[in-house]
């Protein structure tokens, strides 16, 4: 490496700490309402903002918007700012604020799949899930189609002891959809009002992959016309612009019904919601923050926009 | 989803053209689309902006070579640069001092440390180099042990037995014992994923190597990661001085900025990328194809340097020359031709160039492949003298070179009707006395 590079990287290194240490402060004093609305201020939005994995162009929707309102002097100071911020990041979340018809099921058992890119919490979420419906003394059944990742069915197993639930499991390396298949006739047997079905981690722009999920939903049909009631992808919130290619791509090959995020406990905003909301117009159900049986919430508007500024 | 960078760099070729210096004007409306290609790669904001500044920097003052634009020069000069942040050259595991050697693989949840484990045994065993040893330090996540117990007998590589209810400190310390007496040299250890502001969790990793001494700590990040990158790596860094990267789920559409963004912030080596869930999706490191693909451009780079190579100054110089004595021979126009058939195939050519992918579906606008085979064969067989003067290609002469060429006269007259306009045309850009483009679609060629 030539002196010229470590220099490149000390300077951005010290100026990333630095500015980590700034950002806070300097949103304080930003946000705090006492400074004035300048480019400055607005350039430390946009930072702020694309830090959040909002995106490119969505950013620049929000700040074009209030530096109009900057200039009518509809705005003129910090707190404004920011709560008009807040309430347009709002407006674009409402509508996708959703519910899962848990509490006047229109058929059972109800057959929600999870599906999504690997690692992203589909397995803990089900888990999780299944602790809560079961807690509302609802009977469940859990559907361990996950076949192919070394350990997937243990490790759904073990999440169905915990709740007290059962869990279908077949052969490492066997069909999924068949999985899918005994599941749901399991469940309509034992006159269960769910059905959680674990699918394996796919990235969506693997064709193959998206067949056999296809084939699952076709499956499920079979054994239950109108099955899966939902097919929900699971996001993971520390996903930068990528989330946007999952949802479009498993989006056109089955039809999703919902969106959940995971991992919004750790310090990832999950900005990127947004711009998916905004383009797919499709509910978003659950978040999850954190590893345990109880961090798992429904989805708020509110509460997400709050936590992005 | 995205446009590419090198559609949107159209527009802003089209007003750079013919301008011979990179200068702070021009280079403003380049630098602006490739810094909303790094946002959208997932750079992080600041990186990007330090980034920025430094390719402005280096690209001020450039002269353009004649046969690129001054926008195709710029995004080299970005390239190289990322190539070079992101390191040049491959860095392997590093297992130094006296074995047992432990290895130590860290992340947040799902990164893929578990799978990598794995990949990294398989590989290093491979050759019977090494004897690894897998140990499960993940007490936490159900399922965790029996996952890496799974992978190990999957690749009949030993395999610590831990229990859950195990203390992860202790698990490691006599993990190494137990490798060491049974015979292993690589001591690979998965630990549980955690969120970097996790205290109690980054205390015991920090306990970990302390009792364990590894000879190489490796950060696993998801390459969907988004702008968290790179307080994650600086966060695991700060506690763990780590060893370097490795960048996993390469194989699907992310762009990968999250690369650059740790790269950046931690200066550590990307040693490995995950390019799969099977054992042996694990592979080195290249740091070109990454700049390319967080650049989301493919194949401009690959113009611009055969470009480079196959027109080198002084014959564009020489070519130069003749142009403005208005000399320009069937002998210039065959090597011409031969220039762009080492460039590779026309088709290929043509899918570089900004804004001919949207021609390509055009007949008009196909170039015949086998027609400039047919054109070369024609000056082929034609003498010296012909070459350098077509004026003296009567008919007899047509009908020889036509035989000679496997040809027919027809042909023969339409190359030489062809060379005529060619000729015409270079004259004109003689005139307008610019040091002219030879690189984007200006071929005085059947295209
Ligand atoms: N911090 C945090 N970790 C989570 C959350 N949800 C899941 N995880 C963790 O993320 C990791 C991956 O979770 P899994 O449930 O196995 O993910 P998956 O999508 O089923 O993974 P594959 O089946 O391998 O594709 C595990 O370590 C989980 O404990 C969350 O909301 N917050
Ligand atoms: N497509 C693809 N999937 C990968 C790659 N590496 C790992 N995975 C998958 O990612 C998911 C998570 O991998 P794990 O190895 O369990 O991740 P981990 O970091 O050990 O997860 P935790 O222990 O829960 O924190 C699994 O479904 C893996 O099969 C890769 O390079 N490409
Ligand atoms: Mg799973
Ligand atoms: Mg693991």
């Amino acid at each position: 490496m030539t002196e010229e590079k470590k220099g490149f990287f000390k300077r951005l290194r010290s100026g990333l700490s630095r500015s980590r240490e700034q950002l806070n402060e300097k949103l304080e004093t930003v946000f705090i309402g006492r400074k004035e609305i300048d480019e400055e201020t607005l350039e430390e939005l946009e930072e702020v903002l694309i830090t959040s994995d909002i995106g490119f162009e969505t950013t620049q929707t929000l700040i074009d918007s209030v530096r109009k309102r900057v200039k009518r002097k509809d705005i003129d100071n910090i707190d404004q700012l920011k709560a008009a911020i807040k309430a347009e990041m709002r407006d674009i979340l409402r509508h996708c604020e959703g519910r899962l018809p848990f509490d006047d099921l229109p058929i059972a058992p109800y057959v929600i799949f999870f599906i999504g890119v690997n690692g992203v919490g589909k397995t803990t979420t089900i888990g999780k899930l299944a602790m809560r419906l079961k807690n509302d003394g609802r009977k469940v059944v859990l559907a361990a189609a996950d076949t192919f990742r070394a350990a997937a069915t243990p490790q759904l197993v073990l999440w169905g002891e915990r709740a007290g639930v059962e869990v279908i499991t077949h052969q490492e390396g066997s069909d999924p959809s068949a999985v899918v298949y005994d599941a749901i006739q399991s469940a309509q047997h034992r006159l269960a009002e769910f059905v959680l079905v674990d699918t394996a981690g796919r990235l969506h722009t693997k064709k193959n992959l998206m067949e056999e999920l296809k084939k699952m939903c076709r499956v499920a049909d079979k054994v239950m016309p109108g099955a899966p009631h939902e097919k929900l992808l699971v996001l993971d919130a520390t996903n930068g612009q990528n989330a946007i290619s999952q949802t479009k791509m498993f989006h056109e090959a089955i039809g999703l019904t919902g969106l959940v995020m995971t991992k919004l406990d750790s310090t990832a905003k999950g900005g990127i919601l947004l711009q998916i909301a905004d383009q797919f117009h499709l509910p978003v159900y659950l978040i999850g923050v954190g590893e345990k049986p109880e961090d798992l919430q429904d989805f708020s508007a509110e509460d997400f926009a709050d936590a992005m500024l | 989803m995205f446009e590419t960078l090198t559609e949107r760099l159209e527009a802003v070729f089209k007003k750079l053209k013919g301008q011979g210096r990179i200068t702070e004007e021009n280079v403003k409306d380049a630098l602006r689309q490739i810094r909303l290609s790094l946002l959208e790669a997932d750079v992080n904001y600041k990186v990007v902006k330090s980034f920025i500044a430094s390719v402005q920097e280096k690209a001020i003052g450039q002269e353009v070579l004649t046969s690129i634009t001054p926008g195709q020069l710029i995004v080299k000069i970005v390239h190289d640069e990322l190539v070079e942040l992101l390191g040049t050259t491959h860095t392997q595991l590093t297992l130094s001092g006296s074995p047992p050697f432990p290895v130590l693989l860290v992340g947040l949840q799902g990164s893929g440390k578990t799978t990598t484990i794995a990949k990294l045994a398989y590989m290093l065993k491979r050759g019977n180099k090494h004897r690894p040893y897998l140990v499960p330090a993940d007490v936490y996540r159900p399922a965790a042990i029996d996952q890496l117990v799974t992978l190990a007998k999957q690749i009949n590589v030993p395999c610590y037995p831990s229990e859950q209810s195990d203390n992860p400190v202790d698990i490691c310390k006599k993990a190494v014992q137990e490798a060491l007496r049974s015979g292993c040299d690589v001591v690979l250890i998965d630990t549980a994923g955690r969120l970097q502001v996790d205290e109690p969790l980054m205390e015991e990793l920090q306990k970990i190597k302390e009792a364990v001494h590894p000879s190489d700590i490796l950060l696993v990040v998801d390459a969907m990661t988004g702008q968290e990158a790179v307080k994650v790596a600086e966060a695991f860094h700060e506690r763990l001085d780590l060893g370097g990267v490795i960048l996993t789920k390469l194989d699907g559409d992310a762009r990968g900025g999250a690369a650059l963004s740790i790269k950046a912030v931690i200066g550590r080596p990307i040693k490995y990328v995950g390019v799969g869930e099977k054992i042996e999706d694990l592979e080195a490191f290249h740091p070109d194809r990454m700049a390319s693909r967080i650049l989301g451009m493919g194949d401009i780079l690959t113009l611009v340097e055969k470009a480079q190579e196959t027109f080198d100054q002084k014959q564009v110089e020489k070519f130069e020359k003749k142009l403005k004595k208005n000399a320009f021979t069937l002998e210039d126009f065959r090597d011409q031709l031969q220039q762009i058939r080492k460039m590779g195939s026309l088709e290929s050519i043509l899918s570089m160039i900004p804004g001919m992918q949207k021609m390509k579906g055009n007949p008009a606008l196909q170039p015949d492949e086998k027609e400039l085979i047919k054109v070369e064969a024609i000056i082929n067989s034609m003498t010296r003298k012909e070459r350098l003067n077509h004026a003296i290609i009567n008919g007899s002469r047509r009908k020889r070179i036509a035989r000679g060429s496997g040809t027919t006269v027809q042909d023969v007259n339409n190359l030489l009707k062809r060379y005529v306009q060619a000729k015409k045309m270079m004259k004109r850009f003689s005139k307008m006395g610019k040091r002219k483009s030879f690189g984007r679609g200006d071929f005085p060629f059947p295209m």
